[in-house]
C-alpha cells in the first residue's frame, strides 16, 4: 500500500497529465452524449451571451450589406403577389365554392420563424452557427434553416434557453439531399472541408444532364426543408471512374461569410411524420 | 499589477482575440492561425505543473465551448503545459536564470534563438496533437502534414508580431538576498 502511495507521489505531475488527456479525448468521443447532459445550460449559454455582445458591435458593420440583402427578398415576394397578374380569360365566370372547409390556416404546412445569427464560423472543418431572438423558444431540434433569401443554411440541432446551435451545411456530419432543378435526380450534399461556399452533390446517375450554371434545389423528401428551395449553382462537373456517378462541386446560394438574419422553418407535419418512421424503426430491430 | 489579475486579463483576451478575430481570418484550408496558448507560454517559471495543466486544459475548453466541439484544444494545451517546464531547463542557458526572471521572455531566456527553439517547439506540439485528433476523425494524412508545418510558420510569425507589439517589462529579480 505504501508503494502505491509513494508512485502516485512520485509521478503526480505525469498521472495529471494523463487524466487531463483521457479526460480531452472522451470529450471529443463522446461529444453528443456529453452534449446533451452538461453543454446545454452552462456553457452554451455562457459562450451564447459573449457572442451576442460582440455581435452587436459587429452588427453595425453589416447594416448595408443585409439592406441590401432585405431588398432582393421583398423584390422576390413583390413578385409573387396576386395583383401582378391577370386573369387568363375575363369571359369565364369564377365560381366560388360555398363550402367553407377550405381556409388558409387550416392547410398552412410551413411556417417560417425569424432570428438573429449570433455566431457564426467558416473557417473549421465542423462549423456550427448560433441563433437567438424571441422566436427561439419555438425551434426544435431538425428543423431546417434558411437566410435572408431563402437560401438553406443548415438543420438545427440542439435548442436550450435563448439560443439555437446550428450545423451548418460546412460541416463535414452535414448530408442532406438536394435535387437538380432541370432532370429532377436526387443526391446527397457533402463537404470536403476545404472551401468555404463550395460544397459536392454526390450519387447523381451519369445519365443525368448536368451543364453549369444549373440549379440545385432541396429535394423536399424530408419534413426538414420544404420542396424547392435554392441550394446552389453547378461549378463544376466531375465523372468519378470507380461508379456510374458524377460528383457535382456547386457553389452555394446562401453566402457564409455574412450571415445576418435566418428563418427557421417550421414544418406542421414533421412530428406525425417522424413518429411512423420511429415507429417502423423500431419494428425492424 | 499582481501576477493573478494580470494572467487573469490576458486570458480573456487571449480567448477573445482567438475567437473573434483570428477565427474569422479564413486565409487557406490549410492555414489555422493560432496564437492563444501564448498564454500558457507566458505563465510563470515558478507555477507548479500541476496547476498549469490544469489552467491548460481551463483555456483549452473555454475555447472549445466557443466553437462546440469540446476536448481538441483542451487536450492541445494540456500537453505544451506538460512539456513546458522540460524545455525551460533545456534551454535556459546558466544556473538559475529562471529565478532572476518571472516569465519566460527573450530576455529571460538569454537571447532570441533559445526563446526561438522554445516557442517553435511548443507551438509545432500544439498544432501537431491538435491537427492529429482533428485528422483522426478525416482520416488523411497529407492533410495533418502540410496543416501541421503551414499553422506552425504562420503561428511563430504571429507570436514574434505580439511579442514586439506588446513590450513586456521584465523586472530582473536578484537571487542573492
Amino acid at each position: 500500500m505504501r508503494n502505491i502511495f509513494l508512485f502516485i507521489r512520485r509521478y503526480f505531475n505525469f498521472l495529471t497529465f494523463l487524466v487531463l488527456q483521457v479526460l480531452s479525448l472522451y470529450l471529443i468521443v463522446h461529444y453528443n452524449r456529453y452534449h446533451e447532459a452538461m453543454f446545454d445550460n452552462t456553457a452554451n449559454n455562457i459562450t451564447g451571451k459573449v457572442n451576442e455582445q460582440y455581435n452587436k458591435v459587429e452588427y453595425y458593420f453589416q447594416l448595408k450589406r443585409t439592406n441590401d440583402s432585405l431588398i432582393k427578398a421583398n423584390e422576390v415576394l413583390y413578385n409573387k403577389l396576386k395583383s401582378n397578374f391577370d386573369l387568363p380569360d375575363s369571359a369565364t365566370r369564377t365560381q366560388v365554392d360555398t363550402i367553407k372547409i377550405d381556409s388558409l390556416t387550416q392547410y398552412r404546412k410551413i411556417t417560417y420563424l425569424h432570428t438573429k445569427v449570433v455566431s457564426n464560423s467558416v473557417s473549421t472543418p465542423s462549423n456550427y452557427i448560433v441563433l437567438s431572438g424571441d422566436n427561439v423558444k419555438k425551434l426544435k431540434a431538425g428543423m431546417g434553416v434558411a437566410d435572408a433569401n431563402n437560401a438553406v443554411v443548415g438543420i438545427i440541432t440542439e435548442v436550450n434557453g435563448n439560443y439555437a446551435v446550428v450545423m451548418s451545411l460546412l460541416h463535414k456530419d452535414s448530408h442532406i439531399s438536394g435535387k437538380l432543378l432541370k432532370g429532377g435526380e436526387v443526391g446527397t450534399l457533402s463537404w470536403d472541408g476545404k472551401q468555404p461556399n463550395i460544397l459536392t452533390l454526390n450519387n447523381i446517375p451519369k445519365s443525368a444532364k448536368v451543364a453549369k450554371g444549373d440549379t440545385i434545389i432541396t429535394s423536399g423528401l424530408s419534413t426538414t426543408f420544404p420542396k424547392g428551395m435554392m441550394l446552389g449553382r453547378v461549378e463544376e462537373v466531375l465523372a468519378e471512374t470507380a461508379t456510374n456517378n458524377f460528383k457535382i462541386k456547386f457553389h452555394t446560394a446562401a453566402n457564409f461569410y455574412n450571415l445576418e438574419f435566418a428563418y427557421a422553418i417550421m414544418n406542421d407535419q414533421q412530428e406525425p411524420v417522424n413518429k411512423i418512421l420511429d415507429k417502423l424503426k423500431k419494428q425492424q430491430q | 499589477m499582481s501576477s493573478l489579475v494580470k494572467n487573469i486579463i490576458r486570458f480573456i483576451l487571449f480567448i477573445f482575440f482567438q475567437h473573434f478575430v483570428l477565427d474569422k481570418i479564413s486565409l487557406h484550408q490549410m492555414i489555422t492561425p493560432y496564437v492563444y496558448f501564448l498564454f500558457i507560454i507566458w505563465l510563470p517559471f515558478k507555477m507548479p505543473r500541476t496547476w498549469l495543466m490544469f489552467i491548460a486544459f481551463l483555456l483549452g475548453f473555454t475555447l472549445d465551448s466557443f466553437r462546440h466541439q469540446p476536448g481538441f484544444h483542451a487536450a492541445a494545451c494540456v500537453l505544451i503545459a506538460y512539456i513546458k517546464p522540460f524545455l525551460v531547463n533545456m534551454l535556459i542557458p546558466q544556473e538559475g536564470a529562471d529565478t532572476n526572471y518571472q516569465e519566460p521572455s527573450i530576455k529571460s531566456m538569454g537571447g532570441p534563438l533559445p526563446y526561438f527553439i522554445f516557442i517553435a517547439v511548443l507551438c509545432l506540439l500544439h498544432n501537431a496533437w491538435l491537427f492529429f485528433l482533428e485528422a483522426w476523425q478525416f482520416g488523411n494524412i497529407w492533410y495533418f502534414l502540410i496543416k501541421t508545418i503551414l499553422s506552425t510558420a504562420i503561428s511563430i510569425l504571429l507570436i514574434f508580431i505580439t511579442e514586439l507589439v506588446f513590450n513586456r517589462k521584465q523586472k530582473f529579480r536578484t537571487n542573492t538576498i
